[in-house]
């Protein structure tokens, strides 16, 4: 497809009057403290650092940075709390406290949304409608395993690790906290959290819900930093679980950091998700379903179907009204319900994808942007497809994390699996098509933990999530997640 | 003494459904427990064991599509065919553990029967690790475990029969094909093992066995790019860890031998990953 002068929508971007959420019910405190042994407390170098919101760069809070010797702190009260309270309670008792919990995220649930939407940078009808209900879900969800192990298929009487040092990324803070914490907690561990750098300010309101809920000191331990405090966490000998969601870079390293030692271990990774479509696939939904697996949370997620693999016969169709729909996306304000793309997260994260971007333009790529009109203060990104992209390419290889989709095409179904296949991530893909047996068959060969057919970016507490080869190991979510904190 | 002189065999690789000597042409000599002289075994080499690998990765996708009935069947052949040999296992696992008559006859009964536990596994698997998950909303959601593709196998030193069936088999039943690296010391059972597994229908390329130096073997398969899981088991703890890390290059998946029961699934489950499907439902 080479016509660079492809129809754009000549409605635009339709106008709407501007509907913000209000951000007085975020009540975000100056300074957060370290969530060790169930209280806050400074850091022992009180070092601290700010956390900014993408959209203005205006400061939100300073919060504590944790040092080798606050990380110790944690550790110790998590095996404290491991060995005199939370091994000697029920599973029974261990589910009344997680329904608690999530009972208590449901209930600050709109507060949850603005902090986690004014941290972030992604709209607030995501945070409002999926992040934090489906982290209440996933409470919710492992509360009724904690006293049914037994039942998980693992053999009788499955036994905890012990202390689990988790580490999450900033793209979907509060959810992957839940994502990491609920099942720990049903399977009997005890935990110390590090949030990601950018983005750690909901965990601090979980920790606060923690304490509401009153589960016991030292359980759940909540430590900001940076990646030094996540190294320290990953060295301490105090640990016996370390579960990671991050870049593949990082997680390789954590690997080989624990290889010798008698840590157990999880990886979630990063992905270059093929979302593939065939030439049967219903158009309309399938448009929605590629917009949405790719522009979803500005693209900083790391199943993004950030490859599109469109059958031939259909590209040119496919490709000109993906461009006339991300000119209607409207980019801009994320605490606006009308807001469909946000900020990106961070200025690191921003100057990736302008270099991937540029690159994709070098490498001969064809270009469609967004010209929506972006804030001037904030770190932004117009939406962008890819057009005429080539295997070979960096954008088509690479994770960009980002707006960013790249087009390719296919003619058989063979050709589209070896394609989709062609990466050495394995997380997700997306497959459209009418022709049920043609999906399956599809699903069959494709080398990845999750597939979506028809549709994309779902997630759901039961429903087990994780990688195949550099994507990761281990699954977060259904039965299977319970496997990741059982010595089984 | 007999008036026979007997016919010795040559020990060689297992390497696509084919018996090579090492391309190096080195051999290694093999003494049994009491330090005598058993055989010269074949010596693998860096490029035996990538050959052994293209072989597994052409023959691993064949592997897991083929029907688990069908999976089941070619291993529960394998242990008829052992069964018919446990005279010649037996002898040979006595001299390699040095373990008298009885106690080296209890040994091959015991992995054969464990080459049957095996076999009854491939149909189940899908069955007791995954499943339909019940997610909110219109779709229709399943869990189903998958080979996780080419397994390098470093076996165990010690057990040259029961610990070799077990640290191939796990993967294998899920559908994996597998490079072993057989015991340094105690090759022989395995490779009589191999030579089972070719007339027990195993396709070609699915189970691939190396002899020769474990140090010198391991560490390629741990840092080769193609073998996406690896048993560490035949190592000690200072050479695990060291091939661990080198495995972190690529994210493999690591088993590294704990004391499991019997009955435990860890090593089974420890190469196989969970895909799940998500598809709507609709009219």
């Amino acid at each position: 497809m080479n016509d660079k002068n492809l129809e754009k929508s000549r409605l635009g971007a339709l106008v709407y009057d501007p509907a913000p959420e209000s951000a007085s019910i975020a009540n975000i405190k100056p300074s957060y403290g370290l969530f060790i042994d169930g209280a806050f407390s400074d850091a022992s170098s009180h070092e601290h650092f700010v956390t900014l919101n993408p959209a203005t760069e205006e400061v939100l809070s300073t919060v504590s940075r944790a040092s080798d010797a606050d990380v110790d702190r944690a550790v110790s009260s998590a095996r404290r709390a491991y060995e005199k309270v939370w091994s000697k309670t029920s599973g029974a008792e261990r589910a009344k406290y997680l329904f608690r919990i999530a009972r208590l995220i449901q209930e600050r649930s709109r507060e949850l949304a603005v902090v986690e939407t004014l941290d972030n940078g992604k709209p607030i009808r995501e945070s409002r409608d999926i992040d934090i209900p489906l982290a209440a879900a996933h409470f919710f969800y492992y509360a009724g395993w904690a006293d049914k192990l037994d039942h998980a298929g693992y053999g009788a009487n499955p036994q905890p690790l012990g202390v689990a040092g988790q580490i999450i990324p900033w793209n979907f803070p509060l959810l992957m906290a839940a994502w990491k914490l609920a099942p720990a907690l049903a399977a009997g561990n005890t935990c110390v959290l590090k949030p990601a750098e950018t983005t750690p300010l909901t965990a601090l309101v979980l920790a606060e819900i923690l304490q509401q809920a009153e589960l016991p000191s030292g359980v759940v331990n909540i430590i900001t930093g940076d990646g030094s405090t996540g190294a320290a966490l990953v060295e301490h000998p105090g640990v016996d679980k370390i579960a990671f969601t991050g870049s593949t870079e990082v997680g390789r390293l954590i690997q080989q950091r624990v290889a010798s030692s008698a840590k157990h271990l999880t990886l979630e990774l990063g992905g270059k998700g093929a979302n593939i479509v065939f030439e049967d696939a219903p158009i309309d939904e399938m448009i929605e379903g590629i917009i949405d697996g790719i522009f979803f949370n500005q693209g900083h997620v790391c199943c993004a179907g950030s490859r599109l693999l469109v059958q031939e016969s259909i590209a040119d169709e496919v490709l000109r009204r993906l461009v006339r729909r991300v000119e209607q996306l409207r980019v801009g304000n994320p605490m606006d319900k009308n807001t469909d793309v946000g900020a990106i997260n961070s200025a690191a994260q921003l100057a990736r994808i302008e270099e991937l971007t540029a690159f994709g333009e070098r490498e001969g790529a064809t270009r469609y942007s967004s010209s929506c009109v972006l804030p001037e203060k904030g770190y932004w990104f117009a939406p962008t497809v890819f057009a005429d992209v080539a295997q070979s390419h960096r954008i088509a290889r690479e994770e960009i994390f980002g707006p960013v989709l790249s087009v390719l095409s296919f003619r058989t179904p063979e050709e589209a699996v070896a394609k989709a296949n062609n990466t050495n991530y394995g997380l997700a893909c997306g497959v459209w098509s009418e022709k049920g047996s043609r999906t399956l068959w599809v699903a069959e060969r494709l080398r990845a933990g999750v597939i979506w057919a028809n549709t994309y970016n779902r997630f759901d507490p039961a429903s087990p999530f994780g990688g195949v080869r550099e994507s990761g190991f281990g699954r977060e979510g259904g039965r299977q997640g319970l496997e990741a904190y059982l010595n089984v | 003494m007999s008036d026979r002189l007997d016919v010795r065999k040559t020990y060689k690789l297992l390497i696509n459904g084919a018996f090579p000597r090492s391309e190096s042409g080195r051999t290694y000599e093999v003494l049994s427990e009491h330090g005598d002289f058993l055989a010269n075994v074949a010596q693998g080499s860096k490029k035996d064991v990538r050959d052994a690998v293209v072989a597994a990765r052409g023959a691993q996708t064949k592997w897991s599509s083929a029907s688990a009935y069908n999976r089941g069947q070619v291993i529960y052949r394998l242990a008829e065919m052992a069964e018919s040999r446990r005279a010649e296992l037996g002898e040979h696992v006595g001299l390699a553990e040095g373990l008298g008559a009885k106690q080296s006859a209890k040994s091959v009964a015991r992995a054969i029967d464990r080459i049957v536990w095996y076999a009854g596994w491939t149909d189940k698997i899908a069955q007791v690790f995954g499943g339909a998950n019940p997610v909110a909303g219109p779709f229709f959601n399943f869990s189903v475990p998958k080979a996780c593709g080419v397994v390098g196998v470093v076996a165990p030193q010690e057990s040259s029969l029961e610990a070799f069936v077990d640290a191939v088999l796990a993967p294998i039943c899920s559908g994996n094909s597998v490079v072993a690296v057989a015991s340094e010391r105690r090759p022989t059972p395995s490779v009589l093992l191999g030579e089972m597994s070719a007339t027990a229908d195993f396709p070609p390329g699915v189970l691939n066995i190396l002899t020769g130096a474990t140090g010198e073997l391991a560490p390629i398969l741990a840092s080769h790019e193609d073998v996406d899981g690896i048993d560490l088991s035949g190592l000690d703890e200072v050479v695990a860890n060291e091939l661990h890390a080198l495995a972190a290059g690529s994210i493999k998946r690591v088993y590294r031998s704990g004391h499991d029961a019997p009955a435990s699934t860890r090593r089974l489950r420890a190469f196989i990953e969970t895909a799940t499907v998500w598809h709507t439902i609709g009219q």
